[in-house]
């Protein structure tokens, strides 16, 4: 049985500024799948905000569960004002996750905030040296963990900070896709407008990609079909229990 | 028939002829088909689930966004996206804890025809317990709420499903976007109506002035959660008053107190809906709750507590 469950906040840092929070709870006993993520709400909410907050697994460790969020809106606001020994109520681990084989190639291509699936994927992979990283960011590189993706990984970052960048790094990431294509799977992970760019590139050459959506979530098992995603049949499906990580051809951005 | 077997007798509430071994119930289109709350609670010891809103034919729902999230409350416009009845029976509700708890369909159609024949179909399954109608959905464009917001159209609605439902108690699951609820609770109840549930959400909408765009693909959604608590509980009052029919309590309720104040204006049951959002265990933890609250007050049946609102 999945239960919820009430973890304490073990530690709690900011890097370059207040919006940029790393969370570490008491270590549930999961076993999870990079990609999945969790839904936390904390126990001192009352009614309002009302809805739990879903968030990608940074990592799980039998140390602790590291979350990291930047701060965006009035729930992320209040998360961050917590405190160690504060209690939140997590359940998890949620969804699909990437599926990767270990001993071939791969490409992963994260924006921002999409880099967080991808710290604990890098650290557990067998063969880190196996693992191509491209990372575009808006902000100083200091506000993202950046730095905890393995050395043996072959990882790349790019700041855009202007539209120009912006266009530069689209042309950058279609060389790329279309150079990777052959050789093994992509995965990426980002804001919407950049996984949008990314799952064209990914139709375009017929390139092995996995993408990781970012949606607004009620209930985070599948019951409120608020978070939905287009298929290819144009149906509505469920992020939360049948995503976030899809094929890019499964689904319609 | 009886789900009350080896079940607290202090708990257990009668709607007519639906026995339910606690009055908790969970809400449509908040409970999904029941399965997806499985690895959170038995979903056995629910008095009962009312589940996500079946159509003759599967529907696809509205565009997003569906949902926004607002002050102790949420505004929704899912558009009634459903699997249909056909893959429903086939494929969710033998896996549903049946013979333990009430299985309650909730309908929704377009024409009155389509109601019926939902009806027909549903009355055969021994699994379900009961039939609730949605005349009251502010999301749709045919059917929904138009069906809700007109005493006659409810009457007819109601009469056909009746008809249909052979002896499945018929549950009318009521709309508060109206002048006078009261007015539609009597015609449901002439019509035939077994039971009314109430209330359902709220007509609202939500804007962003950054974008100059509604919060909604649908501009227009549904309110609940503990916002309209007041608003519900002041309809299944007046509701109570006015009808004779067992009420369902519906509307913001997320605490076992809540439960106990419908009770006291007298419903018979409630549902809980937006709070399985909160914590996807809310409904088995209030469950799990109740009857140390009964002991608590000094509550030992329900007849010294509802409808025993001192005004």
């Amino acid at each position: 049985m999945n239960h919820c469950l009430d973890l304490k906040i073990k530690h709690i840092d900011f890097s370059c500024s207040q919006d940029f929070c790393h969370l570490y709870l008491e270590p549930p006993d999961w076993q999870f799948t990079p990609g999945q993520f969790v839904m936390l709400r904390p126990t001192a909410w009352g009614k309002d905000p009302l809805w739990p907050r879903p968030f990608s697994i940074c990592e799980l460790t039998s140390d602790y569960l590291h979350i990291f969020f930047q701060v965006v809106g009035r729930g992320t606001e209040l998360l961050s004002y917590l405190t160690k020994g504060d209690r939140i109520t997590v359940w998890g681990p949620l969804g699909k996750g990437f599926s990767i084989d270990q001993n071939k190639p791969l490409l992963i291509i994260a924006g921002g905030m999409g880099l967080a699936p991808f710290i604990g994927l890098t650290r557990t992979h067998k063969r880190p040296e196996l693992i191509n990283f491209l990372f575009g960011h808006r902000l100083n590189i200091s506000c993202y963990p950046f730095d905890l993706i393995p050395e043996q990984v072959k990882k790349e970052h790019k700041q855009q900070e202007s539209e120009q960048d912006l266009k530069y790094f689209e042309q950058y990431l279609r060389l790329r896709i279309q150079d990777f294509a052959s050789k093994g799977t992509i995965l990426a992970c980002g804001p919407y407008p950049f996984l949008k760019v990314v799952h064209r590139f990914a139709l375009e050459f017929h390139a092995r990609v996995q993408v990781s959506l970012e949606n607004k979530m009620a209930c985070g098992i599948g019951a409120c079909l608020g978070c939905v995603t287009k298929n290819k049949n144009d149906d509505y499906i469920q992020t939360c229990t049948l995503g976030p990580v899809f094929w890019a051809d499964e689904i319609k951005i | 028939m009886s789900r009350t077997n080896s079940t607290n007798p202090i708990t257990t509430v009668s709607l007519g002829k639906l026995c339910l071994k606690n009055p908790i119930l969970t809400a449509s289109g908040t409970f999904g088909y029941g399965l997806e709350f499985a690895p959170y609670g038995d979903l056995s010891a629910l008095g009962g689930i009312v589940v996500k809103g079946l159509s003759l034919k599967p529907r696809k729902g509205n565009p997003v966004p569906r949902i926004v999230e607002t002050p102790c409350g949420m505004l929704n416009a899912i558009g009634l996206q459903n699997i249909g009845v056909e893959k429903f029976l086939a494929h969710k509700l033998p896996k549903l804890p049946w013979k333990e708890t009430a299985i309650i369909a909730n309908l929704y159609a377009q024409t009155k025809e389509e109601f019926a024949r939902l009806a027909e179909i549903l009355a055969q399954e021994e699994g379900i317990a009961a039939l609730e109608v949605n005349i009251s959905c502010p999301n749709v464009k045919e059917g929904g709420v138009l069906f809700g917001q007109d005493p006659d159209m409810a009457a007819q609605v109601t009469e056909a499903v009746k008809k249909s439902a052979c002896n499945k108690p018929v549950i009318v699951k009521l709309s508060p976007n109206v002048t006078d609820i009261k007015v539609i609770a009597r015609a449901v109840e002439k019509a035939g109506a077994d039971i009314l549930s109430l209330i359902n959400t709220l007509s609202g909408m939500a804007v962003n002035i950054y974008t100059q765009k509604p919060m909604l693909a649908n501009v227009i959604g549904g309110l609940s959660g503990p916002a309209i608590k007041p608003v519900a509980l002041k309809m299944v009052y007046e509701v109570v008053n006015c009808t004779d029919l067992p009420v369902i309590g519906i509307g913001g309720i997320s605490t076992v107190e809540d439960v106990l104040e419908f009770i006291l204006v007298g419903a018979t049951a409630i549902q809980i809906g937006t709070a399985n959002f909160m914590r996807p265990d809310k409904a088995f933890q209030i469950v799990e709750e109740l009857p140390r609250k009964l002991a608590q007050l000094n509550i030992g049946s329900w007849s010294e507590w509802r409808g025993k609102l001192k005004v």
